[in-house]
């Protein structure tokens, strides 16, 4: 384009401003993304979350237990295709800090009703038959170097005195569903309960419920919820994506947190860039006013001051978004599974870079009307 | 020949009827120019002089389509500009006009040559036309051999030549020249003076300059002065008439 050569020349004009203009909108895309990523992490399990499955805890909450007896009593429920159930183990592999979920299963239901976490046949029959059997999703294995075979020890103090569970890694499943959870370490319930003392066994921590067809959630959910209503356990059935949303407020209200910081980033690259510009196009007042003089029109002269600072932004925000994509395996890495896994996916990286343009645009407009409105006459005499 | 009697025929280049220019500041109507008329033909050179205020740089402007009169009409090579809309007469510049500043005004981040290409970058011109042009443009100006250095690498002298190739590299019907050795030294102002000649008597340019240096005015060949936005004939006139005004 003819006109290139003239909007990257007046970019360099002022290389010490432009770095300092480059590095705030890469900073604030730096921060962008990666607050983009992990609104994403903490959601990603409401927006995976089967919309045909429900959950049921205990009323008080879910840290207290349900009786494996409601297993019957909830199958039979018209509506619900399969049920199984789950517990906390809280095991500690090697050091607290090599946090990972590991979940009690129940083998006889759990590929039922959690269809897509895909394992091999051989691995889940080798696991079904092994006693101290293990699952461990595939980020979990890549991230301790596990291969199936493996012996993977863990000490827990929750159910009893502290002891070593010893287990054998006898499968590795996948997630069906991209950017779904590969992160857990899964147990068999009849090791389980033989093994923790008398007083708390036949307890399951929740059921996951399987419907015939989403639409009867609701009613599911409420005939649950009275089969129970009275007894001494009562429960609280809700759907899957709605236990997930819950379990992420626990953490606190981490959409409104990041929400502000995102906003708050928006309008102080917008005003910090709005300035730059503002600056950028009062120092070339009189060279505005002679583009105008010997032909250029108004809205070329809107056009240029638009296309500085888009390409600032861009230039800006594809190192932010660059930076990003550097750091946040490293920090994902580094927060050894407190958070759900940290993925940038593409359509992240396209909302960055609208973020950029948006305020590249933005940033620029105010000062392009100005100059547009510029009148030759009027700038030639202040020269 | 130059008129500024109104007593002209229809084929002058450049015809000012009764133009008047008022400003408001202040709430204070300022009247600049009072009913002008003048009459240029192609390839004359006007010298316009005349005391700060006394609205020579408004003439310019208005004849450069820089700015509208208040009342009153212009018209160019057959082109009436006093009624033609911003973008019509940015337009229109682009084609007819060619400017030369004072302090040259060239964009410092780009070199001689870009700055130069500058008028063409609105034609249809293709990039190896446009080189052709520049490098013609810069020839008159004699600074062939300078085409890449930036404004910051040249003398006034060599700035203002610059400014001179920008004004004449798209063949403008006229040039307008404001105050164009105001910012130099004599030399430098009699080699300019002297390029400007010979863009009247070598390529029959037509050039209207403002200025208030009566040096630099006797080299054109009629000076017209201007007082209190009244338009008086001087120069080699021997009589100055006075202009406009009178229906």
């Amino acid at each position: 384009m003819k006109y290139s050569r003239l909007i990257f020349a007046n970019l360099f004009r002022k290389k010490v401003r432009l770095i300092l203009t480059v590095g705030s909108f890469a900073v604030a895309l730096f921060l962008f993304t990666f607050l983009a990523v992990v609104k994403s992490a903490f959601s990603r399990g409401t927006e995976l979350a089967g919309a045909d499955r429900l959950v049921v805890i205990n009323r008080a909450g879910l840290i207290q237990t349900i009786p494996l007896a409601y297993y019957d009593k909830i199958l039979r429920i018209p509506g619900v295709k399969a049920v199984t159930h789950n517990n906390w183990f809280g095991g500690v592999y090697q050091d607290e800090k090599n946090f990972f979920p590991q979940f009690v299963i129940d083998m006889d239901n759990q590929r039922q009703v959690m269809t897509e976490m895909k394992i091999p046949d051989d691995q889940w029959k080798t696991f079904v038959n092994d006693r101290q059997g293990a699952i461990a999703g595939a980020t979990l294995a890549k991230r301790f170097g596990w291969k199936v075979g493996d012996r993977i020890p863990l000490k827990n103090a929750l159910y009893g005195p502290t002891s070593t569970w010893e287990f054998n890694l006898d499968g590795i499943y996948k997630n069906d569903h991209p950017g779904g959870d590969e992160s857990q370490f899964w147990l068999q319930w009849k090791y389980f309960d033989e093994s923790i003392p008398a007083g708390i066994k036949g307890l399951v921590g929740w059921y996951v419920v399987k419907l015939d067809s989403p639409d009867d959630a609701v009613r599911v959910a409420k005939a649950i919820d009275t089969e129970f209503a009275n007894s001494s356990t009562e429960t609280k059935t809700e759907t899957e994506s709605a236990f997930q949303a819950g379990f992420a407020k626990q953490l606190g209200n981490i959409e409104l947190l990041i929400l502000t910081i995102g906003g708050v980033v928006f309008f102080t690259l917008l005003l910090v860039t709005g300035n730059t510009m503002a600056i950028s196009v009062r120092e070339r007042t009189g060279e505005l006013a002679v583009l105008k003089a010997i032909g250029f029109t108004d809205r070329f002269v809107l056009f240029f001051v638009l296309a500085e600072s888009l390409v600032i932004a861009l230039i800006g925000g594809l190192i932010g978004l660059g930076l990003a994509m550097l750091a946040i395996p490293v920090v994902g890495a580094a927060l050894n599974g407190f958070l759900p896994t940290l993925i940038l996916s593409a359509a992240m990286l396209s909302a960055g870079l609208g973020f950029a343009v948006l305020v590249g645009a933005a940033s620029g407009l105010l000062p392009g009307l100005g100059a547009m409105r510029l009148r030759v006459v009027d700038a030639l005499r202040r020269v | 020949m130059i008129r500024v009697d109104r007593r002209s025929d229809s084929s002058s280049l450049i015809r000012v009827r009764g133009i008047n220019k008022t400003y408001s500041r202040g709430g204070e109507k300022i009247q600049v120019l009072q009913g002008l008329n003048l009459d240029v033909d192609k390839g004359d050179f006007v010298a316009f002089m005349g005391p700060s205020g006394s609205g020579k740089t408004t003439l310019l402007n208005l004849l450069g389509g820089l700015d509208v009169p208040s009342a009153g009409s212009i018209t160019v090579d057959g082109d009436e500009i006093t009624h033609m809309s911003a973008s019509k007469l940015t337009h229109w510049r682009a084609r007819h006009v060619g400017f030369i500043f004072q302090m040259y005004n060239l964009i410092p981040v780009l070199t001689a040559y870009q700055n130069v290409e500058l008028p063409l970058l609105l034609t249809k011109l293709s990039k190896s036309e446009r080189r052709s042009h520049v490098e013609t443009a810069l020839g008159v100006v004699g600074l062939a051999d300078r085409m890449n250095h930036y404004p910051r690498q040249l003398s006034g002298g060599q700035e203002q030549r610059v400014t001179i190739a920008r004004a004449i590299v798209s063949d403008p019907t006229f040039l307008l020249c404001d105050e164009p050795t105001g910012d130099l030294d004599r030399k430098s102002a009699d080699e300019i003076m002297a390029l400007i000649d010979e863009l009247v008597g070598k390529y029959n340019k037509t050039i209207l300059m403002v200025t208030h240096d009566a040096l630099v005015a006797a080299r054109a060949h009629t000076t017209l002065h201007l007082d209190k936005g009244v338009l008086i004939e001087g120069g080699k006139s021997a009589q100055p008439v006075l202009a406009g005004g009178a229906a």
